[in-house]
Formats: structure tokens, sequence, C-alpha cells
């Protein structure tokens, strides 16, 4: 697969080096005090930076609110928002709640994971698009609905999902 | 400024505001607004406006509920009533700024209906038609009417009034307010909020802590989501009145990062508050302190449930713990706390600022008030409704709704999610309460009502809910963790057509066995929609076993689409559509769908014309179709 046209909201920043990651935490852990109260918080914030947690940072955070690191690991696996592999540059999501369902969410499920060849919670080997299923927007007046990076889009077809994502209709 | 000053002020401003020689243009911009594609009519919008020269306020507003017609805005012209226009798109915007701003013709045509003093020919009132007839506003009384980024707009509205009503009161009074109104948690289970309030404010302590429950977790509801986005304040009085009463000084929202629209709402409201005194230290001079923090989850449905809410704000893992003690004793850190849904929440401040026999003629007996509801699935006009109490459901989908897209028939609306059940048509016409819904075996949950149609099998739906709470599920108990797991590998092979018989005894037994055997009430809730839908539609779980048939034509394994060759004219527009070369054929050949091919898509029943509907789908029975294609015409 080629590289993809730039869809609007894809992520810039990849995690890079070891020492970029180090120095980027460093930017992020100067807005907290250190509480256990803000693990979750900087995880967040970490996730949004790099796509993922990677397991150097975990150790940072671990250290720096004074919690062994398998209880960060812990929260890390808990949460769905958290992911442990990095994730493509383009993220989407696809609500699979059950307003979208009874309004044919599977069938735009299907047609993204042909489109991109990847199966929901996967990435593509080029790292351009990782494909979830996401509860519920709160949109489901709208269903079915998706969102590509941060933009929600309602009413979907199968077509216009393709079109979401980038793809030209034949 | 005095509070008496701030409201002088916002109410002159919004008196200029509905006095303003410019025409104004409200436009839904929430979520939901923004997904059916508000910020492309915004464009259209400010250009065809500085295309004609025409100088007007476009407001950014929350929903009026009619999202079946989004993207929607309301046109107010000076000296005339507002007209609603509903599923835009920039050719309409175009017409209407001609028609309407230039010209001197509304469009009733294109008008959904008006709003406020004064008729404009051919155009129907708004609130007389249909959908919000039956509608009665005490949440959503803002949303979709006031900038929710302006404190302002919200005082002129009453805002803050019961607030500062609040405060000339005893805390006792106010929890005697609230118990005389009879409102009810709006989060799931329905417990009384004074009588919540009582045991948080009797418990000893001088630290206490109050929470908004924001989690809003149930897939198919938004309710929570539009309050926080058309009206944050109507949230954040309430939690400032209840702080008050309770005697605590901090508070927490706790909301799903899946709402980042209701989160910026929430930010921008917290500071309008701190810029009026009215929060922070010493609010307006009472002496009474408040703080807000927001939290926001992290994708775990089961942090909706108030302990695991609890050890999530303090950087856990959200998993919940038994009770007693209840939160009202020992909450966050370990100190009291009272924790109430959003929903709740936008009830006491208004509950407050009118008073509680008011709220309390709204609804029946035992269920007072209104309650939102989010009517999506397969409803013509899907939106967000908040219905007094005791309503019929008939008139929340047939009414409000407008039925069932499709002329398709009726079979069941899920209410209360996954720890709900679905009603078939026999409730019909049984009022929506708490006592009723949880009587047929579902709950009201928070408010999510999905309806399902003919073509919706009831097994999939319960199999459907199941993958959902098993993969919630946070696996402390074992009942939880591998019981549900068992449910659904059972549901998994019905629908794959590899049930057996005793199945649905054993569903049932497993069933009752997780509801005995589970902490909290994600496990003890989860067999419901199984239970439910055996109750009611027991025949869709024996077709699935016993003949491999899917009544309603839905699940893949049990179905097979074929071409019927008296209908097929040979078009050939699905042997294009199809992307798994199962369709064979030729010119004025009847097509044939070659079954080993054949991935269901459904591709080809979508596309081929109306006027010939020739693909069909059959399902326990071998398809009555030729092997090969066949002259058009010719016999089978
Ligand atoms: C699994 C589970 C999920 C829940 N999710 C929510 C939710 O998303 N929002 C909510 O307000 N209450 C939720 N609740 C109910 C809360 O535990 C709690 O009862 C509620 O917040 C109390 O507020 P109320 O009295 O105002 O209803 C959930 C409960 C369970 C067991
Ligand atoms: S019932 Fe389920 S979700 Fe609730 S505490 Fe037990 S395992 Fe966790
Ligand atoms: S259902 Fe899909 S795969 Fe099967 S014949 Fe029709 S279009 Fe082709
Ligand atoms: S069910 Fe899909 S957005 Fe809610
Ligand atoms: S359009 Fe926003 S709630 Fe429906």
């Amino acid at each position: 697969m080629k590289v993809a046209p730039a869809i609007e909201g894809a992520r810039t920043a990849t995690p890079g080096t070891d020492k970029a990651i180090d120095s980027q935490m460093n930017e992020i852990l100067t807005h907290f005090k250190g509480e256990k109260g803000e693990l979750i918080p900087i995880l967040q914030q970490v996730q949004q930076r790099f796509g993922y947690l990677p397991e150097q940072a975990m150790k940072r955070i671990a250290e720096f609110v004074h919690v062994p690191p398998s209880t960060v690991f812990g929260i890390g696996t808990f949460y769905a928002q958290f992911k442990l592999v990095p994730t493509g540059r383009n993220i989407i999501k696809v609500c699979r709640g059950t307003g979208c369902y009874v309004r044919g969410a599977p069938k735009i499920i299907t047609e993204l994971e042909n489109q991109l060849g990847i199966k929901d919670g996967d990435t593509t080997p080029d790292m351009e698009y990782s494909l979830e299923t996401v509860a519920c927007f709160g949109s489901c007046a709208l269903a079915p609905v998706m969102v590509v990076n941060d933009k929600v889009h309602g009413r979907m077809t199968p077509e216009k999902a393709k079109k979401a994502i980038g793809k030209k209709s034949e | 400024m005095s509070f008496e000053e701030i409201k002088r002020q916002a109410a002159s401003e919004w008196k200029a505001m509905q006095n303003s020689p410019i025409p104004r243009i409200l436009i839904g911009t929430a979520t939901c607004g923004m997904a059916a594609g508000a910020e492309t009519i915004m464009e259209a919008l400010n250009a065809e406006l500085a295309k004609n020269n025409i100088k007007a306020d476009i407001i950014q507003v929350g929903c009026i509920g009619l999202c079946y017609a989004e993207p929607l805005f309301e046109v107010i012209k000076p000296g005339k009533p507002g007209v609603f226009y509903g599923d835009l798109t920039p050719e309409l915007v175009a017409e209407i700024i001609r028609d309407w701003l230039v010209g001197d013709n509304p469009r009733p045509d294109l008008a959904l209906g008006t709003r406020g003093e004064g008729t404009l020919k051919g155009i129907p009132k708004l609130f007389e038609l249909p959908v919000l007839k039956p509608q009665v506003r005490i949440v959503l009384r803002n949303c979709g009417n006031i900038d929710p980024t302006n404190i302002g707009h919200y005082i002129a509205n009453g805002g803050y009034e019961g607030f500062i009503k609040a405060l000339k009161m005893k805390p006792q009074e106010i929890i005697d307010e609230m118990k005389k109104s009879g409102l009810r948690g709006r989060g799931g289970a329905g417990f009384p909020t004074g009588m919540k309030w009582q045991f948080c404010h009797d418990a000893p302590g001088t630290v206490k802590y109050i929470v908004c429950n924001a989690d809003e977790g149930d897939p198919g509801a938004f309710m929570d989501r539009a309050v926080m986005e058309g009206d944050p304040h109507a949230v954040l009085e309430g939690m400032l009145i209840g702080a008050y009463a309770i005697g605590a000084s901090e508070g927490y929202v706790y909301i799903r990062a899946e709402y980042p629209l209701a989160i910026k709402r929430l930010v921008v409201a917290l500071k309008q508050m701190e810029e009026c005194g009215l929060l922070g230290d010493n609010i307006l001079g009472s002496g009474f302190n408040f703080h807000i923090k927001i939290k926001e989850g992290a994708g775990a449905f089961v942090c909706g449930e108030e302990t695991a809410l609890m050890a999530s704000i303090e950087g856990n893992r959200g998993m919940p713990r038994s009770r007693p003690p209840f939160p009202a004793q020992s909450g966050l850190w370990g100190k009291p706390t009272n924790i109430n849904n959003v929903e709740t929440w936008a009830n006491v401040s208004a509950i407050l600022q009118k008073s509680a026999s008011w709220f309390a003629s709204y609804g029946t007996e035992k269920s007072k008030g209104t309650k939102t509801f989010s009517l999506v699935g397969k409803v013509v006009r899907t939106g967000l409704i908040e219905v007094p109490m005791g309503i019929t459901l008939r008139e929340i989908i047939y009414g409000i709704g407008g039925g069932i897209p499709g002329g398709k028939k009726y079979k069941a609306t899920q209410t209360g999610g996954p720890s709900g059940g679905c009603l078939p048509t026999s409730f019909l016409d049984s009022p929506v309460d708490y006592e009723s819904l949880a009587a047929a075996g579902s709950i009201m949950g928070s408010g999510g009502m999905v309806v399902m149609d003919e073509t919706t099998c009831m097994v999939d739906v319960a199999r459907y809910f199941l993958n959902f709470t098993q993969s919630e599920s946070c696996g402390k108990c074992v009942m939880c963790r591998l019981g549900t797991k068992q449910m659904l590998d059972i549901l998994q092979d019905i629908v794959n057509g590899k049930g057996r018989p005793g199945d649905i005894e054993l569903l049932l037994e497993v069933g009752d066995a997780i509801k005995n055997g589970s902490l909290c009430a994600l496990g003890g809730t989860a067999p419901n929609p199984v239970q439910t839908t055996i109750r009611y539609f027991r025949d869709e779980y024996e077709a699935h076993i016993n003949e491999k048939r899917c009544p309603a034509l839905a699940c893949r394994p049990l179905i097979s689409y074929y071409i019927i060759p008296e209908k097929c004219q040979g078009c050939g527009i699905c042997i294009r559509a199809c992307t798994s070369e199962a369709i064979k054929g030729g010119k004025r050949m009847v097509h044939v769908i070659d079954q080993s091919k054949c991935a269901k898509c459904g591709t080809c029943l979508d596309v081929c014309p109306a006027k010939f509907s020739a693909v069909a789908i059959s399902s326990g029975a071998p398809v009555k179709a030729p092997a090969e294609p066949v002259p058009v015409g010719g016999k089978a």
C-alpha cells in the first residue's frame, strides 16, 4: 500500500528514539506534581503524545508517582484507551454501540477491514492507519458513526466510510 | 460584582439580543450536529451572508434534540418568530438566506416550524408538532436555546437562582426539599436523591466530596453528553447546591474521554463560574467554599459503577468493591462522598429554582418528573427527547418517533443498555416508569432507548450485549468473568447454527448463577438481555437451534442470498457490485449466486433496482434458484 494522502488531524510526531522519548517525558511531567491520583492523567498525556505507552515512559512514570512499575502496567492494560504497541498516524474508530449496531455498523467495520487489510485493533504495516471499534460516541441518532482522527462522521454507508479514510471510490 | 448586578447585566444583555435589529441564526453545533455536517453549513452560512451583504449574529447552541433533522438552524428575523430549517445543505442555506433574509418568503416548504411570539402563514408551531408536543423540558430547558459558552445566557434564563435560594436555606431544608420533590437518581438504579444526600450529610467528618457521574457508558445513550454540551451550568449549579447541602468543599466530574466537546464546555463553564464568584473560596461572600475538578475516564464501562469510579479517580484500576461501606460513609480517599448522575444534577438546579411541588406535579406516583431518552435505532425520528414519567412506549415510538421506517414491523424496544431488557409489542401501552419497566424484566437505566424492527434478530441482540458485558467485566468475580464467557459461547454457537437442544435452559441457569455470584451490578444485570429475550422471543431461539433458521434473516451463517429467477431482468448491476465475484450472469440472462463464493455482504440486495427487487434472503431451507444462468423470461 502506498502512503495515503494526508487526512485531517493525522498525528505527525513519531515517538522516535529512546532519547527523544525521554526528553518529551521530561516536558510532560513538568505539568504534574507526582501524586498517585495523577497517574491516569499522565498516562493519557503520554498516550496522546506518542499514540501508545512506550515501556520506557511507563517506568519513568512509576518512579515519578512513587509506585512499582507493575501498578503502571496494570493500569495501562486495564483501560481500553491505552495501547501498549505503537499505533498508526491516522486513528480510525468505528462505533460498535447498540444504536449503530442495529443500523448497520457491522457492514462499516467489514468495509474498513477490507479497505485497510487489517482487523479491528490492528495497525497497517506502514504505520499509516489503526483501526479500532469503540463502545459509543454519543451520536447514536446519526448511526452508524465513525471517527477519523478527531472528526466525527455520521450516517455512514460503506461507500462513505471508504471516502472518509481518503480512499477513492471506484 | 454582586450576583444581583451580574443578573441585571445578563438580563439586559439577553433582552438586547432578543430585540436586536439584526437577524440571529442559532445553529446546533454539538457533537451530533457536527457529525451531521454543521461545519459545512456554518461555512455556507457565512459565505451567503457575506455575498448578500447581510449582518447577522450567528450563535452556536446545543441540541434541541431533533437529531433526525440535523444539520439544523433557527433563523430569527427581527420582529418575527424564529423559523427552524432542517436537513440543511449548502444549497438550501443559499435559498433560505435569499428568500427569507433578503426577501420576505419564509419558505414554508422547507421550514420545520416556528418558535416564539407570532405566527407565519403555512408554518406550524415547532412545539405543537407531534415530535415535540408530548415533551416536557426540565433537564433540557435551555438546550438549543442558549449559547452554552455564555454564563450570562444561563443566568438570564433563571440560572443560579436555585443556588441563591439554597444559600438562604439551612442544609436540612434543602435536603427536605429534595425528598419532597421525589427525585430519583437518573444514572440507572433510581435511588431517591434526597435520601442519599441525607446519608452523606449525616455521616461524621468534615471533609466530604461530591461527584458527578458523567461516564455515560451505556452504548446507544447520549443524554448526558447533550446536557453537558448544551447547558453545562445546569449540571454545575446542581453540584453547587448539593455540595452546600451536604457540606462538601470539593467536587469531581468524572467524564468519559470519548466526549471531548463536553469536556471543553465544562472547562469554559468552570472558568466563568469562578469569574462570577460562583466557584472557589467564599462563594458570593457566604463563607461557603467549593472547587470542582474534571477527571477524564479512560475507556472502561465498569468505571460508571460508583465504587469503581472512585477507584479510578484515585488513580487505580477501576474495579468495584463490595458495599457497605457505602460511598456516603466511606468514598473517595475514605471520606463521605455523594455521587449523582449528570441528569440528576441538572434536575436539582431546576427543582431549587422552581419548587419541589412543581417538579412533583410531573410524572407518576412513584416516578416523579421527567426522563430524557436517546431515541435511536429503527425509528423515523431519532433524537434526544424528554418526557414526563408514565408516558407510554407507544406515544414515544409512534408519536414522537414517528414509527418504524421503511414500512417495517416493530419488534422490540431495548431500554437500560447492557443491564436492561427488550420489551416486545405487548408492552407498547405500558407506562414508562421505574416500576413498570422493572416488572417487565428490564430497567429504566440511564435513558438509552433502542428501537428494533423485524429485521433485528433478538438472539443476535442478546449475543451482542453479552459480548459487551463479557469484554467489560473487570474480572474480579469468577461468575461474572467466566459465566458471561460461557453464556457468550453458547449464544455464539446458536447464531452460528451450532445450537443444541437444552441450550436455552442452560443459558437461563448460568444467568441465574451469574446474578447471584457477582459483586456489582455489571455482573448482576448482565444476563438481563438474554433472559428477557428468552422470555419474550423464545420462538426465535428455538428456530435457530432446532431449524438452523434465523427468522429475522439477520444471522449471516444461517442465511443465503439468492436471485429470484422470475424477477431478475439480467441488468447486471449486482455483478458489478459484488466484490466477491460470486454472481454469474450475462446480458438478458437470469443471474445466479454461487453460494460457495458468496460472502453474504448484502450488497447485491441493496443495489438491485427496486422495480425488480430480484434479490432475496432465505434461511433454514435450500434456495430456490437454478445453478447456472438461464435466459430471462425462460422457465427456471
Ligand atoms: C456497570 C455499571 C455502570 C454504570 N454506569 C453509569 C454511568 O455511566 N453513569 C451513571 O450516572 N451511573 C452509572 N452507574 C450507576 C452508578 O453506579 C450510580 O448508581 C449512579 O451514578 C448514582 O447516581 P444517581 O443516584 O444520580 O443515579 C453504573 C452502574 C454500574 C453497575
Ligand atoms: S460483577 Fe463483574 S464487573 Fe462487577 S466486580 Fe464482579 S467481575 Fe467486576
Ligand atoms: S451477498 Fe455480497 S458476496 Fe454475496 S452475491 Fe451478493 S454482493 Fe456478492
Ligand atoms: S451507538 Fe454508535 S454512537 Fe452511540
Ligand atoms: S442533534 Fe444533538 S443530541 Fe441530537
